[in-house]
Order: C-alpha cells, then structure tokens, then sequence
C-alpha cells in the first residue's frame, strides 16, 4: 500500500519490496478474488455448522442416547466436525483455484513476471487460506458453544488444532496439484478416493476402536483422526496418554511444512519453463 | 437427405421441431467421451456410497444397534441407512450431471450450440444427456446392491424393486436439475445448488428416522423429494410394503413431467429463439 | 437466374426495441458465394443464425431451399453446415470422433460416416492428427477441423460465420484454399467478415452491412469501382498535424478522407497527386500509393473504418 503514497517507486525500491513482503501481495490477491464467492463463502460458514450440529449432533445423537465414554454423542461429533469443516475448506481452496491460477486463469504466471518468485506464491496461498480456515472454524466453534457443546474453558484451542489439521492435509494437497499439467478428473479422484475417506474413516462420527483393524489404520495415517483427537481433548478433555497427544501435534505439523517446502519447489520449477 | 423430401410429414408430429427422435445420438456422443475418461474418475461414482455404508454401518452400527422404520420394522442400522446410500447417490449423481455438467457444456464448451445447429432438437439433446446419467446411475446402483446383498442387507425379495426405483429418482433429479441449470447464469449461482442439497442429504431420514424432529420440520421433510425417494427405496429392500410407496413414486412422476417441460422450453428459448 | 437457395425480403430481427437486423432484402443463388462484410455488431451474425434456422425472426420474409426455417428448423438445418464465430468442437472427444459424433445428430448411420470423416479429414489435410485430442491442435487446424465437421452431412449450403478471424496469416491462406475449393465443387457458401481481402478472395457478391441495413450490393470489383477511385494515396504527417494539412490539400485528388494516423486521397493516379503535394512544400513522414479496397467502400458508405 504505501509504494502508493511515495508516488514511483525505482526498480531497487520495487524488487526489495517483492522480495520482503511478496507472499502477503499473492495472500491479498487470493483473498481479494475470494470476494467473488464471498456470498457462498459467508452462508456456507454460517449454514454448515448449524445444519451438521444440528443433524449430528441433535438428530443422529437420539440414537446414541448413552454418548461416547463421559461425553454425550453432541460432545463427541462436534470437535470432530470442527477439523471437517476446516479440511473441507482447505480442499476447496487447494484444488481448483491452484489449477485455475496455471491453466484456466494462468495468473501465477503473471505473478512471476512481476517480481514474485514461485517460493512466494505458496507462501501466498498458504496464507490466504490459511485465514480463510481459521475464520471458518472460529463461526463454527461460536456455534458450537451455542449448542453447548464444549464443557471444558479451554475449548476454543480447538479452533487451532482444526486450523493445523486442515492446513496439514491443504498443503499436501496443494503439492500435488501443482504438478498436475492437464485436468483429467484428478481433482475429483483426490476428493473421492483421499477426502471423503479421510472424513468417513477418522473416527468422526464414531470412536476409530469401533472399526475392524482393516479399516483402522486409515484413521492412524489421517491427520483428521489426529486433529479430532487433539480436538476432543481440548473441547471435553477426552483422556489419552501424553505420547498420542504429541503426536497428534507432530504429525499434522509435519505434514504441512513438507507439503509447504514440497509446494515451493514444484511451482518454482513449473514456472521456470 | 430424405428428411427433406416430406417436411409437411415431419412438422405434423405433435412435439415438431422440439425431437428429431435422435436422442441415442446425443447419448452415443456420451458414451464416446467417456472413453476418453479417466478410468479411476469413473469407478469413483460407485466407491462414494460403499464407503459410506463401511463407515457408517459398520462403525457407527456398533454404536446404534437396531433402528424402527416408518412402519415401526426394527431393522439393524447398516440396513437402515444402505436404501437411503443408494437414493442419496442416485440423488447426487443425477445432480451433478444435470447442472455442473450441463452449466459447463451450455455455457463454456457451446457444446449444445453446436448440437442445435444440426437437425437435432432441444428434447433429444435433454433426453439424450438425462438417458446416459441415468445408465450410469443404474450401473453403480447394480453395484452397490450387489454389495448391499454380499452383506445381507437386503431383507426381502421386493429389494430387487429398488434398482427401478433408483432410476426414477434420478431420472426425477435429472429432468429439475436441469431445469434449474437452464435458468443459471454463474458458477457462483451454482453453489446455491449445493447449499440446498446439503440439509437435505442430512435431514431427509436418512441416518436417523425424522420422529426425532418436531412436527412442523418433519412437514418440512416430507415435501422435499429426497425423503420420498429414501421411503421408497427402504420400503423395498426392507420388504415393508404399501400404497404409500405408490405415492412416493408419484412425486417423481411428477418431478419428471415439469422437469422435462421446463428443460425443452428453455433449451429452445435460449438457442433456437 | 436460377431458382435462389436463399432469399430474404425485409428480414427483421429484434431484441426488446433494438433492431439488429432492420429490414434487409438478398437472394443467394446455388452454387454462388455470398458474403456478407461490416463491422462488429453489424448485424451479420444475427442474420446467419437466421438462416441457420436456430434464430426466429421478427418480422419479413426468410426462405432456405423453399423452407420457411421458422416452421421447418430441423428439415432445413438438416441440409446446412454450419461454421460458428466461435469453434464449438468437442474437446472431450478426439479429432476424428467429432466428425463421427455430429454426423449421427443428422441420423446418419456410421457407415456411411465412417468413410466419409476420413474424405474430409483428408479435404480438412488432418488425416494425421485423426486420433489426437482437440485441445492439442492450433487454431488454424480446429478451424479446419469445424469446417469438416460441418461438411459431414453433405450440406447443400455451408454457413461461415468470420471464417478466419483470429488466425495467423499463413492459417488463413490455407483455410481460404480450402473454401475455394468447396465453391469449385458447387457448394453455396454463405460467410461473414469484417476483412475486406476475405471478401474479395472469397465472394463472388456481398452486401456491405452496417447497423442492421444493407448500404451496397455487388461484386467486390464492381463495389470498388462505384464507391472509391482506382488509387488511393495514403500520407502521414504525424503528431496530431493530419487535420491541420487536410484543410491545404483543397483540389488535389477526387476526394479525401482523414483518419486520426493518416490521410487518404482517392485518385485515378496516386503517384501524381504525391508530387502535386510536395510542390505544395507539405513534407509527409511516410506515403504510400495503393489500389482501392472495399475497406474504402466500406469508409465511403458509413464514413467509418471497418475495424475499430
């Protein structure tokens, strides 16, 4: 904003600019085009929390009477739609508009003719999600309190571990679409085949023990699994040893700056063509 | 060309201009871009549902036990929820065919432009897309009941009943779907789309009979189609039934004539006029 | 003349209260190639979906092959190609399957499409590229690609709306032989454009539209030979000066016209009217003598370039 005001800025002035605060011009310019869909963006974050809390965790919950351990079933289910909505966002903003902005709309090319370099555009869009995902899961936990279903004071960390978990599976995904050259339907096969699993098998609706261990060890690898954990654990202080916790920190860390650092390389070499 | 040669003949059929009775044509240009598919996008649509049933019926099932249906039949939960999987993905399958995909080929591919201007009518263009929807619908259908039978949820022979039941529902999504797509203008508007499915996927007793709601909601239910098609389908793979299931069936004998009617006069409104 | 295959009398197209098309007459004859130049927005394409029988018109007469396409749109679209502005191939199919596929919307049976998607193929010189995807040809081969798509029922009229717009150079001599040969095997050919070259290339006759009218018909000589001189001489003063030397060129030439870059004087002989202005001491920065175009019909007519 403030090249604006000093009027023509010189190449120096331009390129040391870029070079500092590139990532947040690609993060404004995602964020700026999200007003597109603002509309969409706004009734789904209100929508979404209130019909799933509803369904699940008052509809579904009748048939549950007993809930899950100490918690009622809404207890149960709610953190656990927390770390959906926030991968379910993350999905979204990873998949198309990454594919859109080389092919369709190839406005990542046009970032590079200015002065913004590849590593910079996943910085940007990471950020720009990143915001949108945390604006997301802080509606639907404001929901959540209103169903009361967060007993314990420190819940609203919950909105962090949803955060981490959806910005985990994001960047991974977004490593991946960036290397996709020509659009075959992969972005669906992501959404059915990694997706939806990940939300069915995760121990969202019901604990994971509850599953054979054929289908098991999808949650273990799923970092919704572990963010819905950690997410318990702060919202109703579900109990588990201390090891699980740090990893259900670990994990989805982890994943994210390897899809992060996997980003920056990938679209640096596709730009470089 | 001898359609030529008897014109006075060919304008004497009540539907005119609007069906060149040529719809197969409009299928086979489907079926020959499928081949051209990703062969793991195509497999996807059936996967969708048996991971629902895995999940839902096996994990949460554990939790449940046995739920009463609409006419009191304790059933166990997997049984209960697969006739509503099956309705629920003949729903969205039809649904995303008659409006992503019609909105993408009207309005961006000019697909139907290049259609109109041959002598093809809109109705073979509607019947012909709506007819390829439906075969693949009907298909993973098979698939899903032959899954649905390995794991003995199926509960009486008139469960055969359901795979035509199946492809009136979808047939009923197609024809309005369509419709509404006619009249669309933006991807944004499109999302609207969605928004609606959603409430109804989760509240249309679905996973959890509508008892558990006040009465003025379960009206509420019961006018929408998916409810009409859950009924249907569980009322036949449960073997409990009665003239109810006729009135269910009506509802997308209904859905079918205003949809086709509202899709043909639209389409020659927005090419032919 | 023989009987038309196309005629129109005061053929009216209206949108609410505009008027894109207001009142136009032209008959076409079999065989003839017919064109139809003006600027954007002159009405042209309007009318060819008129004729495409997927257009209703609001008001005239509009005859294809003795049919009112208003009554009859599949029997006469049946008998039609048709090329759009705008490509509409099948990305989701190969090359060859478009040709396949759009010939069963005529109820064509692939026998008799087969062999002849590969003729046009062959006509359309992608005989090679028959399995490729849509996507991977250049503009100038997809456009080729439509034009045989439109050939595969047989039409007896074809349709080109802006045939070559959009295409380098090299594409657009190449697509003009390939429609030059369809006129020497009889086929009618009906086209729109907005360059005059395309037109005199390709028309035996036109009709010079703007705003829903027709201002002049003919041949593209005889159009030239009416409206403009044999020569035009263009001159350049540069900086905004063009207008300010216009007013000192009283006398020289039949007439003239200044456009924002340039001036251009009509003349039977431009090189004399070049020396008869520098005896005036008026130095241009460049000139230029050339034969007249139907773009200076074009300028004659409206009193505007053709493109803006």
């Amino acid at each position: 904003m403030s090249a604006v005001h000093e009027g023509r800025s010189t190449p120096d002035v331009a390129t040391a600019k870029a070079r500092r605060w590139g990532s947040w011009y690609v993060a404004e310019h995602r964020l700026r085009s999200m007003r597109a869909y603002a509309q969409t963006i706004l009734a789904t974050s209100i929508g979404n929390p209130v019909v799933y809390l509803f369904a699940l965790g008052v509809g579904l919950a009748t048939l549950v009477p007993t809930g899950v351990g100490d918690a009622t079933y809404l207890q149960f289910v709610a953190p656990a739609l927390l770390a959906t909505a926030a991968v379910t966002v993350a999905t979204e903003e990873f998949t198309y508009p990454v594919l859109m902005g080389f092919k369709w709309n190839p406005i990542f090319f046009g970032m590079n003719a200015a002065p913004i370099s590849g590593t910079q555009i996943a910085n940007g869009l990471a950020l720009s999600v990143l915001a949108r995902i945390l604006v997301t899961c802080v509606i639907y936990f404001l929901f959540m309190l209103a169903f009361g279903a967060v007993p314990s004071p420190i819940g609203w960390l919950a909105i962090l571990a949803a955060t981490l978990t959806g910005t985990a599976i994001g960047l991974a995904i977004m490593a991946y679409t960036c290397t996709v050259e020509e659009d075959k339907g992969q972005m669906a096969v992501i959404m059915r085949f990694i997706v939806t699993p990940l939300f069915l098998f995760s121990g969202t609706f019901f604990p994971l023990t509850q599953l054979p261990l054929y289908l098991q060890w999808i949650g273990w690898i799923s970092p919704l699994w572990h963010g819905t954990e950690l997410g318990r654990l702060l919202t109703y202080g579900y109990e588990e040893p201390i090891w699980l916790t740090v990893i259900h920190v670990v994990y989805p860390l982890a994943l994210a700056v390897f899809g992060l650092v996997a980003a920056q390389r990938i679209i640096t070499r596709r730009l470089d063509k | 060309m001898s359609v030529a040669a008897q014109p006075a003949a060919a304008s004497s059929k009540v539907l005119g201009d609007l069906y060149a009775r040529n719809a197969k044509s409009v299928m086979w240009r489907g079926y020959t871009a499928t081949k051209t598919n990703t062969y793991l996008v195509i497999v996807s649509g059936f996967f969708e549902p048996v991971f629902y049933l895995l999940s839902m019926g096996i994990g949460l099932g554990a939790l449940v036990g046995t739920v009463a249906t609409t006419t009191g039949q304790e059933v166990p939960y997997a049984a209960f929820i697969a006739p509503a999987l099956l309705a629920v993905s003949a729903m969205n399958g039809a649904v995303y065919d008659s409006t992503w995909n019609v909105f993408f080929k009207m309005n961006y591919a000019k697909l139907y432009e290049g259609m109109l201007a041959t002598s093809l009518g809109p109705l073979d263009v509607a019947l012909g897309e709506i007819s390829l929807a439906l075969a693949r619908g009907a298909l993973y259908a098979a698939g899903f009941m032959a899954v649905m039978q390995a794991l003995g949820l199926n509960l009486a022979w008139s469960a055969i009943l359901a795979l035509p039941a199946v492809v009136l529902i979808a047939f009923g999504f197609a024809a309005v779907g369509m419709a509404i797509t006619s009249y669309l203008k933006t991807f944004q508007q499109m999302d609207w789309i969605n928004f609606f499915m959603l409430p109804m996927f989760l509240f249309s007793a679905t996973f959890y009979p509508i008892t558990v709601y006040p009465e003025p909601i379960q009206w509420i239910v019961q006018a929408l189609p998916l409810w009409h098609g859950v009924e249907l389908v569980r009322g036949l793979t449960t073997g409990a039934l009665s003239t109810a299931l006729l009135g269910h069936a009506l509802y997308y004998v209904v859905m079918i004539a205003v949809g086709l009617v509202v899709t043909t006069r639209r389409l020659r409104h927005v090419f032919l006029d | 003349m023989p009987q038309p295959v196309i005629r129109a009398s005061n053929l009216v197209k209206k949108y609410k209260d505009f008027a894109a098309v207001g009142g136009i007459d032209f008959e076409i004859a079999p065989g003839e190639s017919f064109g139809f130049l003006g600027p954007n927005g002159a009405g042209k394409s309007t009318t060819m979906r008129m004729i495409g029988a997927v257009s209703t018109r609001t008001g005239g007469e509009l005859e294809i092959l003795g049919l009112d396409p208003d009554k009859y749109g599949p029997e006469v679209r049946s008998q039609l190609g048709v090329v759009p502005q705008q490509d509409n191939l099948d990305v989701d199919l190969r090359v060859r399957d478009n040709l396949i596929v759009y010939g069963r919307y005529f109820g064509l049976p692939t026998r008799t499409i087969a062999p002849r998607a590969d003729e046009l193929l062959g006509f359309a010189q992608l005989s090679d590229r028959a399995k490729a995807r849509v996507e991977d040809l250049s503009g100038g081969m997809k456009r080729r690609l439509t034009i045989a798509r439109a050939l595969i029922n047989d039409p007896k009229i074809l349709l080109l709306d802006e045939p070559t717009t959009g295409l380098d150079p090299q594409a657009r001599h190449i697509l003009w032989d390939r429609l030059f040969r369809l006129k020497e095997q009889g086929t009618t050919l009906v086209l729109t454009t907005h360059y005059m070259d395309e037109a005199e290339q390709l028309c035996d006759r036109l009709v010079v539209v703007d705003k829903g009218s027709i201002m002049a018909e003919g041949s593209p000589a005889d159009l030239i030979r009416r409206f403009s001189s044999r020569e035009v001489l263009e001159v350049r003063f540069g900086g905004g000066r063009n207008e300010e030397v216009a007013s000192q060129l009283g006398g020289i030439g039949d007439r003239h016209e200044v456009l924002p870059d340039r001036i251009l004087v009509y003349s039977q002989d431009g090189e004399a009217e070049l020396s008869r202005i520098h005896q005036l001491g008026l130095k241009p920065i460049t000139s230029l003598v050339r034969r007249s175009s139907l773009e200076d019909v074009f300028l004659r007519l409206t009193g505007r370039s053709l493109i803006e």
